[in-house]
C-alpha cells in the first residue's frame, strides 16, 4: 500500500513537472480525459502513435532540407503535417519550434529552418523520454482515483 | 488504430435509425449522430474518434479523402455530418468539401491547426457549415449536432417554399412522421427529408416500414414523364402544376412533384456546377457512370455485351454507328431501335421501354446496331480525342446511367444535347462520326448512345486516353461520372443530340480539360481510379438516374446510386456487367481506394476486359454482390426492380451477404443501411 501510495504521488508528480516545465499544453488534458475504463491506456497508445506516425515525417522534413535550393513550400507542408500532428497530443513546445520554423519557410530563411528544425528535434526527443517515463510510473502504479489527477 | 476508412465504429445506436428527429425525439439526441471524419494523420483521426464516440455519436474514420469519398457515395444517406481536415496529401480538404456539397449536401465541418483568416475564409466561401482549429477540444465536437438540425430546418423550408401553397401544411405534419420512419428506416437526415416531401401517394416504398403514409417512388417511368413534362414547359417555366397536368398521373400531388422539381433543379445546378470544374467536378460524375456502366450493361446483358465487345473495336463501331444511323439526323429505325433496346438493356425496366417500345421486339438486329451505335460512339472520338472524349464522356455518362438507371443515361444524353447544343454540333462536325441528330427519342437513344458511349468510352477512352489517362490525377475517376452528371438537361433531343451532347456536356466546362477527365475516369474501370469511379459513377449515375430518362431505372432517384451499385453486383449476365461489376466493385472497395495502375492502358477498353481486370481483384467480392443482388431482386425486373429499392435497401441487400466478403468496404458501407426494403 505504501508502495502503491508512493508510486501514485510520483506519478502526480511526474505529470505536474510535465505541465509546469511546458512539455505538454491543455490538450494532453484532453487526452487524459478521453481515458476511460473501455480505453484505459489511451493516452500512451496516442503518444506512441504520434511517435511513430511523425518518425517518418521527421525523416522527410530531413530529406527536404538537404535539398538545395530548399523548397520551402513543402517544407511547410510537411511542418504543417507535423504540427498539426503535435498540437494533438499537446507537445507544446515541439509545436512552438514547428510554428517557429512555418515561419522560417515563409520567409525564406534556410538557416532558421534548420535552427528550428534541430530546436524542435531536442523537444521532441527530451519529451519522448519524460512521457516514457512517466506511463511507465503511471502502469506501474496503476489506477488512480481522479482526485489525483488535478490539473 | 483505425486508420482507413472501412472501420465503422459503432457507439451505442445502429446506424440504421440511429436517427430522430431531434424535433420530435429529442431524448436521444444528439446520440448517434453518424459522423465521418477524414484526416490523414492518424494521431488525429484517433483521438477524433475517441472523443466522438465519448460524445456518443457513431463514427468513421477515413485517412483518405477518396476513400470517404466513396464511402459517402456509396453510403449516401448513412452520415449526418462529415468533418474534414483542410490539408491532405491526396486531396485539398476544400476540394472534399464542395464534391461534398454538390453530391449529398451533408454539413461538412473542416478542420486545421491553421487559424489564419484566409483559410477559415475559404473554408466559408467553399460551404463548411463550421471551422475547428486544431487541436480541437472535446467540447467542440460536443455540439456539431447543431449544424445538422440546422441543415435539415432550412431544406425543410426551402422546399416547403418551393412548393406551392396548397398542401403545404399537411407538410409539416407527414414530414414529422415521415421523418421518424424514415429515418428509421434510412437513418439519415436526408432521407428524413426526403421523405418529408415526398408524400403518400404513390407507391409504397418498401422500406418504410414504419412509415405511416406511402410516400411517392420516383420510378425511372414517372421520373421520365416528369422529365418530359419539365421540358416541353422548359426548365424555367416548369411549375409544379403544369408538370402536374402534363403528366397526368393519378395520384400524383402537386406537392410530390414540387419537391421533385426542387430536387431536380439541384441536380441540373450541381451538374452545370460541376461541369465546371473539369476535372475535379467532373471526376465524382464520372465515376459513378462507370459504375453505372457496369452493372447496367450487365443487367441488359445481351446488347451490352456485344457493346463491350464491340467496345473494343472503337473504329468498327464507329463504323457501325455511323452506320447504323447513330450519327445520322433521321432516326433510322434500326437506330432508334438500337438505342431503344439499348435503353431498355441499360435500364433495368427492360420490358417498360418507354418511347418506343415496339421496336424492342426488333432488338435483334437492332441489337447489333446499338452495339455498333455503341461502338460507334467512342469511335466517333477516336477521330479526334476531344471528340471521341465527348463521345465517350457521354457514353460513358450514359452508361453509367445505363448502368444504373437507363434514365441517367438518357439523360446523359438529353444534357448533353441541352448542353451547348451548338457543342454537339461542333463535335458532330468535327467527329467523324456525325453526332447523332436522330430525332428518336432522347431518352431511348440516350441510353443506348450513352451506354454505348459509356462502354466505347471505357475503351475508347482508355485508348484515346492513355495518353490522357496518364494525366489524371486520382481525380479521373471523377470525371467518369460526369456523363451522367452532365446530362442533367434533359432535353428531348435526340439519341444523337445526346450523344453529342453527353460528350460535350461532360466537357462542357473544359472540353480538352473536360475530356481528358473523361478519359480518364473512363480508364478508371481500368485503370487506377477504377474503383474509385466505378462507385462513384455509381452514385453519380444513381444520383442522375432520376435526371435521367430511365426507364424505370429511376427508382428512388436519389438513391439510385446504391441501386446501382446493387445492380452492378447483381449478376449481370454480359461480360460488360462484368467488367462493370468490377469496376464497380473497384468503388466498392473503395473503402481502400488503391491507386491502381490503369489497367486499361494501352489495351482496347471493353467492357469484358474491364470486368476481368477487376475481376481479379474484386471478383470474389463481386460475386458476392452479384448473388446478394440477384438473391434480392427477381430476375424478371433484374435492375428495374432493383431500382424501388433504395440504395440503402440495395446496398444493405448486397453488403450483407458479402459482408462475409467485403473487407473494410463492406463494413462501411453497412453502416446506416436499412435492409427492409429489398423486396425479394
Amino acid at each position: 500500500m505504501e508502495k502503491k501510495q508512493q508510486l501514485h504521488r510520483q506519478v502526480v508528480m511526474m505529470r505536474q513537472s510535465l505541465f509546469d516545465q511546458g512539455y505538454v499544453d491543455d490538450q494532453f488534458v484532453q487526452l487524459e480525459e478521453l481515458q476511460d475504463d473501455t480505453n484505459p491506456n489511451f493516452v500512451e497508445e496516442i503518444v506512441t502513435l504520434y511517435y511513430r506516425d511523425s518518425a517518418r515525417l521527421i525523416s522527410s522534413i530531413e530529406q527536404a532540407l538537404e535539398r538545395s535550393p530548399l523548397d520551402f513550400d513543402k517544407l511547410d507542408n510537411l511542418m504543417h503535417q507535423f504540427r498539426g500532428s503535435s498540437s494533438s497530443i499537446g507537445a507544446r513546445k515541439v509545436k512552438a519550434e514547428c510554428t517557429q520554423f512555418g515561419e522560417h519557410c515563409v520567409g525564406g530563411n534556410g538557416e532558421g529552418c534548420m535552427r528550428s528544425f534541430q530546436r524542435m528535434k531536442r523537444e521532441y526527443s527530451a519529451l519522448r523520454k519524460k512521457l516514457e517515463a512517466y506511463f511507465q510510473v503511471a502502469r506501474q502504479a496503476g489506477p488512480m482515483d481522479t482526485a489525483s489527477r488535478s490539473n | 488504430m483505425n486508420l482507413s476508412c472501412g472501420k465503422v465504429s459503432l457507439s451505442a445506436s445502429s446506424s440504421s435509425c440511429a436517427w430522430k428527429s431531434a424535433e420530435m425525439v429529442p431524448d436521444r439526441f444528439p446520440a448517434g449522430l453518424r459522423v465521418l471524419v477524414v484526416d490523414d494523420d492518424p494521431t488525429c483521426l484517433m483521438i477524433l474518434e475517441k472523443m466522438l464516440k465519448t460524445c456518443q455519436y457513431e463514427v468513421t474514420t477515413c485517412n483518405r479523402a477518396e476513400i470517404a469519398l466513396s464511402n459517402l457515395r456509396n453510403n449516401r444517406n448513412g452520415f449526418d455530418v462529415v468533418l474534414s481536415d483542410v490539408h491532405m496529401p491526396d486531396m485539398d480538404g476544400f476540394k472534399l468539401l464542395e464534391y461534398i456539397g454538390l453530391e449529398m449536401d451533408l454539413p461538412v465541418i473542416m478542420m486545421s491547426v491553421d487559424d489564419g483568416k484566409h483559410v477559415v475564409m475559404k473554408g466559408v466561401t467553399h460551404g463548411a457549415c463550421d471551422f475547428l482549429i486544431k487541436p480541437i477540444r472535446i467540447e467542440a465536437l460536443k455540439n456539431i449536432w447543431q449544424h445538422v438540425v440546422r441543415k435539415r430546418k432550412n431544406e425543410r423550408k426551402e422546399l416547403e417554399q418551393s412548393g406551392s401553397a396548397e398542401d403545404e401544411d399537411q407538410l409539416p405534419k407527414h414530414s414529422e412522421d415521415v421523418d421518424y420512419s424514415s429515418t428509421a428506416n434510412e437513418g439519415t437526415w436526408k432521407n428524413v427529408k426526403r421523405r418529408k416531401d415526398e408524400d403518400e401517394d404513390g407507391e409504397e416504398r418498401d422500406d418504410t416500414s414504419t412509415l405511416k403514409k406511402p410516400r411517392v417512388v420516383w420510378s425511372v417511368e414517372l421520373h421520365q414523364q416528369f422529365v418530359a413534362a419539365v421540358n416541353q414547359l422548359g426548365i424555367d417555366k416548369a411549375f409544379p402544376k403544369k408538370i402536374l397536368e402534363l403528366m397526368k398521373v393519378p395520384g400524383l400531388t402537386r406537392e410530390n412533384v414540387a419537391s421533385h422539381l426542387q430536387k431536380y433543379r439541384l441536380y441540373l445546378r450541381r451538374l452545370s456546377g460541376v461541369s465546371q470544374h473539369p476535372a475535379g467536378a467532373g471526376n465524382p460524375f464520372l465515376s459513378p457512370q462507370e459504375a453505372a456502366f457496369g452493372p447496367i450493361s450487365s443487367l441488359n446483358g445481351l446488347d451490352l455485351q456485344a457493346l463491350v465487345a464491340s467496345g473494343q473495336l472503337p473504329t468498327q463501331s464507329l463504323a457501325t454507328l455511323q452506320e447504323s444511323g447513330f450519327g445520322r439526323p433521321s432516326p433510322k429505325s434500326g437506330i432508334s431501335i438500337p438505342v431503344l433496346d439499348q435503353r431498355s438493356m441499360f435500364s433495368f425496366d427492360n420490358p417498360n421501354l418507354r418511347f418506343g417500345e415496339t421496336q424492342q421486339s426488333q432488338h435483334n438486329p437492332s441489337s447489333n446496331k446499338q452495339m455498333n451505335l455503341l461502338h460507334g460512339i467512342p469511335t466517333t472520338m477516336e477521330p479526334k480525342q476531344l471528340a471521341t472524349l465527348q463521345q465517350s464522356a457521354q457514353p460513358f455518362g450514359s452508361l453509367n446511367v445505363q448502368v444504373i438507371s437507363q434514365g441517367a443515361l438518357s439523360s446523359g444524353s438529353l444534357i448533353q444535347i441541352t448542353q451547348p447544343q451548338s457543342r454537339g454540333q461542333t463535335l458532330g462536325e468535327s467527329s467523324t462520326t456525325h453526332v447523332p441528330r436522330l430525332p428518336s427519342n432522347v431518352s431511348q437513344s440516350a441510353l443506348p448512345s450513352q451506354v454505348a458511349s459509356g462502354i466505347m468510352l471505357r475503351n475508347g477512352m482508355t485508348e484515346n486516353g492513355r495518353g490522357l489517362g496518364q494525366n489524371q490525377p486520382p481525380q479521373t475517376s471523377s470525371t467518369i461520372s460526369y456523363s451522367g452528371s452532365h446530362t442533367l438537361e434533359v432535353t428531348p433531343n435526340s439519341y444523337p443530340l445526346v450523344a453529342t451532347a453527353s460528350t460535350l456536356s461532360a466537357f462542357t466546362p473544359n472540353k480538352a480539360g473536360f475530356q481528358e477527365n473523361a478519359v480518364s475516369s473512363v480508364k478508371v474501370p481500368g485503370v487506377s481510379m477504377p474503383s474509385y469511379d466505378m462507385v462513384d459513377d455509381l452514385q453519380q449515375i444513381r444520383s442522375q438516374n432520376w435526371e435521367f430518362q430511365n426507364n424505370g431505372l429511376l427508382c428512388n432517384g436519389y438513391q439510385q446510386g446504391n441501386l446501382l451499385q446493387g445492380n452492378i453486383n447483381a449478376p449481370m449476365p454480359l461480360p460488360v456487367h462484368q467488367g462493370f461489376s468490377s469496376s464497380q466493385i473497384g468503388g466498392q472497395n473503395r473503402g481502400r481506394y488503391v491507386a491502381r495502375k490503369p489497367i486499361f492502358t494501352g489495351e482496347p477498353v471493353n467492357a469484358l476486359n474491364i470486368g476481368q481486370q477487376f475481376s481479379s481483384n474484386i471478383h470474389s467480392s463481386v460475386q458476392v454482390k452479384l448473388e446478394s443482388l440477384a438473391d434480392t431482386v427477381s430476375p424478371s425486373h433484374g435492375l428495374f426492380y432493383q431500382e424501388h429499392f433504395g440504395q440503402e435497401d440495395l446496398m444493405s441487400a448486397l453488403l450483407k451477404p458479402q459482408q462475409a466478403v467485403g473487407p473494410p468496404d463492406s463494413e462501411f458501407e453497412f453502416d446506416g443501411y436499412s435492409v427492409d426494403n429489398i423486396p425479394v
